[in-house]
C-alpha cells in the first residue's frame, strides 16, 4: 500500500515559523545537524509542551512531572528549541549546537534539563518508556508517559517487542506518538520498508490509535487532549507529516536529512523560504 | 548457584519495596513464591530481550533495582546495543543475571554457549562483571548487589558446582581474594575455574612447585593492586578462565602486568576458551578439557613457565 501524502494542512502560523527559524539558527551555531526531520517534528512538540505535558523548567526532576522521550533522538534540534524557549536552559546554548563547550550534542542527553534519557540509537525509546509506565502505574502515580518515534525507527524490533508489552500491562499512562512523514534516510518508508497498515498494526498490538495531521495545531490539541483513547489500553497517535515541513526546497527531499556542512547562502536560503511558506 | 542467585533475589525483595524482577520466559516454577508474594514486583516479559534491557532500564530510571534474567548469551549479546545505552550510559541499578556462563550449556551448542560475555561487557563504562566460583559466595554476593551503584552483570555456573569458597577471607564487589600462599606462580582465576586451580597448586606442591591463588570474582573493576602485590612475589602467572582467552579475565591480568613493567619481567599464560566456536557438546566438564581448562593443564604450563620436566 502505497503511503498517502497528507491533505493540505492549514497554512503555518507565526509561532510555527518563529520556532523553524529557531531551528535554522541552531543548524547555523552547530554547522550541522537533522533539519528535515527537526521540521516534522515542529507541531507535535509545540502542542505537547503548550498545552499537553506537565512540567516545571526550574524543577526538571519534579518527581509528578510527565515523562516525556524523545525516541527519534535526531530530530532534537526542534525539542532543544522548545526546552529554550520555556526555560529549561540558557538561549546561548543553542547556537552552541554539538560544539565541544556546548551541551547540546547531535543525539538529546539526560546531563540537558528536560531531557529524560539518551536517545538516538533507535527503538530504544518505547520499551524505556513502558518501565517508567509500569513503575508510574504499580504506585499510583498520576503522570504520564509521551515518547515520541520516527516512522523509520518502527523498523526497528524491539518498538514492537514494548509495543505487546505495552498492552499486555495495559499502560493506559503512556502514549506513543509517530512521526509518520514517511521519509527515512535512503527514501521513502514505503520502499525501504513499508510499514503499512500502520495504524493497523498498532491497533493490532494492542493501541488505541487515532490518526491526525501533524502540522494542523487546532487538530493536535484534540488528539491529544483525549489521550488516552481508552481505558486501559495504550496510546498511539499516528502524525501525518511532512518531512522539511515549512521549508519548500527541503520538503520530501532526502538531501535535507541530514546536513554535515551548511553554508551561509543556504541559511539565508533557509529563512527566506520560511517567510515565503504558506 | 542459580537457585541460591534466585532465591537471594526473592529474599532481598521481600525486606526492599525497591527490587523488581524481571525474566524473559524463564522455566515453568521460577521464582514462583516472588510471584505470587509481591505480583506487582514481578514480570516474566517474554522472548524479547532487548525491550527487557530497556524496561529494567526505565524502572530503574524510576528509582527501582532491577534484576534482570535470562541466559547468558541472550541478555548480553543478543541486546548488547541495549545493555551499553539504556544501562550502562545512564549508570543504572540494573543487575543482569545471565544463565549458564562458558560452557554451561555443552550440550545445546554454539549458540547458547556463552563465551565472550565477560569479554564484551568488561569493555562497556560503568559496567560491574562478577563470576563467583560457588552457592556460597553467591550467599556472599547478593547483599552486596542491592545498594551498589550502578549496573551488575552476575554470571551464573552451572548449578550444584562444588563448594570451593571459605568465608575466612571477607567477600566484596571489586575485590580479589588471595585464596592461597605460594612463592613460585600466581594463578589467577574466576567463577569455577577457583576449582581447577585448586586442583592443579595440590597436584604441584608434591613437585615443589608452590602455587599462591588469587581469586577474581569481580573480573571488573579489576583489582589491580591485589594482583600486582602477589604476581611481585612468583615468577610466573597463569589467568584461567572459562572465557574467549580474548578480552576477559587473561587480557586484564595481562594488561596488568604489562603495564607494570615488573624486572624482571613475568612469564605469563592465559588459559581459557581459544578463540574459537565450540563444534562439540557433551557435558561442560568435557568441553573445558577439550579446550584445555582443567587443571592438567594449569600443571604443565605452570612446569613450562618454569622451565621444569
Amino acid at each position: 500500500m502505497k503511503n498517502d501524502i497528507p491533505k493540505q494542512s492549514p497554512a503555518l502560523d507565526e509561532r510555527s515559523k518563529h520556532l523553524r527559524r529557531q531551528i535554522v539558527r541552531v543548524l547555523e551555531g552547530g554547522g550541522r545537524g537533522h533539519l528535515g526531520t527537526s521540521l516534522s517534528l515542529v507541531e507535535i512538540l509545540r502542542v505537547l509542551f503548550d498545552s499537553v505535558l506537565r512540567y516545571d523548567p526550574k524543577r526538571p526532576k519534579w518527581p509528578e512531572r510527565d515523562r516525556f522521550i524523545l525516541s527519534k533522538g535526531h530530530g532534537c534540534i526542534a525539542l532543544y528549541v522548545l526546552l529554550q524557549e520555556k526555560g529549561f536552559f540558557a538561549k546561548e546554548e543553542l547556537v552552541k549546537f554539538c560544539r565541544f563547550d556546548g551541551i547540546l550534542g547531535g543525539h538529546p542527553d539526560p546531563k540537558v534539563p528536560g531531557i529524560e534519557v539518551s536517545t538516538g540509537s533507535l527503538g530504544h525509546g518505547l520499551p524505556i518508556a513502558v518501565g517508567m509506565a509500569v513503575a508510574a502505574m504499580r504506585r499510583g502515580a498520576k503522570h504520564r508517559v509521551v515518547t515520541v518515534l520516527g516512522d523509520g525507527e518502527c523498523d526497528e524490533g524491539s518498538v514492537w517487542e514494548a509495543a505487546m508489552s505495552a498492552a499486555k500491562h495495559r499502560l493506559d499512562n503512556l502514549a506513543a506518538i509517530v512521526d509518520y512523514n514517511k521519509q527515512q534516510s535512503y527514501g521513502s518508508t514505503y520502499e525501504v520498508l513499508d510499514l503499512e497498515p500502520f495504524a493497523a498494526k498498532w491497533e493490532a498490538f494492542g493501541f488505541a490509535t487515532r490518526e491526525v495531521d501533524g502540522h494542523d495545531v487546532h487538530a493536535l490539541e484534540q488528539v491529544f487532549a483525549a489521550v488516552p483513547f481508552a481505558a486501559g489500553k495504550p496510546s498511539a497517535v499516528i502524525c501525518h507529516t511532512v518531512k522539511g515541513k515549512g521549508v519548500a526546497f527541503a520538503e520530501n527531499n532526502l538531501k535535507w536529512h541530514h546536513k554535515s556542512s551548511i553554508k551561509e547562502s543556504e541559511i539565508e536560503d533557509l529563512m527566506r523560504a520560511i517567510d515565503d511558506a504558506g | 548457584m542459580r537457585e541460591t542467585c534466585l532465591d537471594q533475589v526473592y529474599e532481598l525483595a521481600k525486606a526492599d519495596p525497591r527490587i523488581t524482577f524481571i525474566g524473559s520466559d524463564l522455566g515453568v516454577g521460577t521464582l514462583r513464591k516472588f510471584k505470587e508474594e509481591m505480583p506487582e514486583r514481578f514480570y516474566m516479559e517474554g522472548i524479547s530481550e532487548a525491550h527487557l534491557v530497556g524496561m529494567a532500564a526505565g524502572l530503574a530510571l524510576e528509582g527501582g533495582i532491577v534484576y534482570a534474567n535470562t541466559i547468558s548469551t541472550f541478555i548480553t549479546r543478543r541486546c548488547f546495543e541495549q545493555v551499553a545505552v539504556d544501562v550502562c550510559l545512564h549508570n543504572l541499578n540494573v543487575r543482569l543475571i545471565g544463565n549458564g556462563g562458558g560452557l554451561v550449556y555443552a550440550p545445546l551448542g554454539p549458540t547458547h554457549l556463552a563465551i565472550e560475555d565477560i569479554s564484551i561487557l568488561r569493555a562497556l563504562p560503568n559496567m560491574t562483571i562478577v563470576a563467583v566460583a560457588d552457592a556460597e559466595e553467591m550467599k556472599r554476593l547478593m547483599p552486596q548487589t542491592v545498594d551498589y551503584a550502578g549496573p551488575i552483570y552476575i554470571r551464573l555456573g552451572k548449578g550444584y558446582d562444588p563448594i570451593v569458597t571459605s568465608d575466612a577471607v571477607p567477600f566484596r564487589i571489586g575485590k580479589g581474594l588471595h585464596m592461597r600462599e605460594g612463592g613460585d606462580v600466581l594463578l589467577v582465576t574466576t567463577g569455577i575455574t577457583l576449582k581447577v586451580a585448586q586442583e592443579a597448586a595440590k597436584a604441584l606442591a608434591p613437585g615443589g612447585v608452590e602455587c599462591a591463588i588469587l581469586h577474581m570474582p569481580t573480573i571488573k573493576p579489576f583489582d589491580l593492586e591485589l594482583l600486582l602485590d602477589l604476581a611481585g612475589r612468583v615468577r610466573a602467572v597463569i589467568a584461567i578462565e572459562e572465557n574467549t582467552i580474548l578480552g576477559g579475565l587473561g587480557s586484564a591480568v595481562a594488561e596488568a602486568i604489562a603495564e607494570a613493567g615488573f624486572s624482571p619481567g613475568k612469564k605469563f599464560r592465559r588459559i581459557g576458551i581459544p578463540d574459537v566456536f565450540s563444534d562439540r557438546y557433551g557435558s561442560q566438564a568435557n568441553l573445558m578439557d577439550y579446550h584445555g581448562i582443567n587443571a592438567g593443564a594449569v600443571v604443565s604450563t605452570a612446569r613450562a613457565l618454569l622451565g621444569h620436566r
